[in-house]
């Protein structure tokens, strides 16, 4: 049953991807890439990849549509694209394509247990995380432990993406530009989404905290509730307005944030050194190197949300300053 | 029956990622360029997750108690759940850079674009 309901989710994907391609209208392509990201995170829940299914759901349906829109809003809403060399880029990619699939005879089938991708560190990392670091979830314990230096690279490319659109988007906008009608300020006169809207609110945030939290035994941890958290506080500027939300978080509150949540993760990295450990080494955190462990991932996964919900709203809030 | 769901799913990862790519090739319009990247990189991200599956797994969170449970590779799920997250910033910053050619030409259609550059 499960086998039907997934290969009818990945048609559907292609079917949604081709329409993405095929319409000239941007709003409707943006609206069907966020129906993509939904049955995206759909197919990886099926494949057992309950956080990265979050993850999808929060970012892709979620952000990613808000910042596409709000960069609407400020260019142009139809594409007036020419219509050169599709045959010979439609060869090519049919080609392409082609030759993906014939090399995919060669891939071991899914869910073979004795792929090679099953063989090298993943059984470790399966069979020592109760031992090292005590949490049942294994993909906190990877993420923020065993592989913490590539998590404080990610948390830094982050950083260095938002601080790049606010310079880009900082230059003031040419006068003569005519004023362009916001998408975000029509929310404001519907009163149902206003009202749902605000009820939702709270308990998206709750519900943020607890994925932050509960990161350590469920699906979660900093990057998902950083971006959970973000949906409600930009769903709140959509209906509320831009200078509200503003009012309730100021802009350098949010830009704070983004660098206090990186410092903390470095800083805690830095107190494994001073403690006598390596970099990013919790164990020498507390007596017990297990407790250790599990305060370093709490603090680092903190920095991690705060830095991915800042860098978030920072980002919303430099295309809708623009409006 | 896994196994040709094993294939498909690979299939799909080559259909999406074509898809994007025949995006990025064909479409002047620089909205549509990075939508067409999104679909790109989410079909390798579909790719790094279909090779996490365990037949017979279970997501990896570690049940007390359970006696010889399976459970699906953690490290793909790692790679990509970071992946998603830098994603969305690197196509912010893309659509920064996008509006500000908005600005600046008033213009973002690749080939109106290319006309203004023209060497007079």
């Amino acid at each position: 049953m499960i086998i039907v309901f997934a290969l009818f989710l990945l048609t559907l994907l292609v079917v949604t991807a081709v329409a993405v391609i095929r319409t000239e209208n941007l709003f409707v392509a943006v609206m069907l890439m966020a129906i993509f990201s939904l049955l995206m995170a759909a197919n990886f829940f099926i494949l057992d990849a309950a956080d990265v299914a979050l993850t999808e759901a929060a970012v892709g349906a979620g952000v990613t549509t808000v910042i596409f829109l709000g960069a609407l809003a400020l260019t142009v809403e139809h594409e007036r694209s020419r219509k050169t060399g599709r045959w010979l880029a439609l060869g090519v990619v049919v080609s392409t394509m082609l030759v993906l699939i014939y090399a995919t005879f060669d891939k071991p089938r899914l869910g073979d247990p004795t792929a090679p991708v099953h063989q090298h560190v993943a059984p470790w990392y399966l069979e020592k995380t109760p031992e090292l670091i005590g949490i049942p979830n294994v993909v906190t314990a990877v993420l923020g432990s065993f592989r913490g230096y590539d998590t404080l690279g990610e948390v830094f490319v982050v950083l260095a993406a938002c601080v790049g659109v606010l310079f880009v988007l900082s230059a003031s906008p040419p006068s003569h530009r005519a004023p362009t009608k916001p998408g975000s300020a029509k929310l404001r006169h519907h009163v149902v989404p206003k009202v749902v809207g605000r009820l939702l609110i709270p308990f998206i945030v709750l519900f943020g905290l607890y994925v932050q939290f509960h990161g350590e035994y469920g699906p979660g941890g900093g990057f998902q509730a950083g971006a959970i958290i973000a949906t409600a506080l930009i769903l709140h500027a959509l209906i509320e307005g831009e200078a509200a939300a503003l009012r309730s978080i100021p802009r350098r509150v949010l830009l704070g944030m983004v660098a206090a949540g990186a410092l903390l993760y470095t800083l805690v990295g830095i107190a494994g050194i001073v403690l006598g450990g390596n970099f990013l080494d919790y164990s020498v955190l507390a007596t017990n190197p297990v407790k250790g462990q599990q305060i370093g991932i709490l603090a680092i996964e903190a920095g991690v949300g705060i830095t991915v919900c800042g860098a978030l709203l920072s980002i919303f809030h430099a295309f809708a300053a623009r409006d | 029956m896994l196994e040709f769901l094993g294939y498909y799913n690979y299939w799909v990862f080559a259909i999406l990622l074509m898809i994007g790519f025949y995006a990025v090739i064909t479409r002047g319009n620089l909205i549509k360029k990075l939508l067409g990247l999104s679909i790109f990189q989410s079909a390798v991200f579909l790719m790094y997750i279909t090779m996490d599956k365990v037949e017979g797994g279970t997501a990896p969170i570690i049940q007390k108690g359970a006696v010889d449970q399976l459970y699906s590779n953690p490290l793909p799920q790692v790679l990509i759940l970071t992946a998603i997250v830098v994603g969305v910033s690197t196509t912010a910053l893309g659509l920064a850079i996008v509006v500000r050619i908005k600005d600046v030409y008033g213009t973002i259609e690749e080939h109106e674009l290319f006309e203004e550059n023209r060497p007079q």
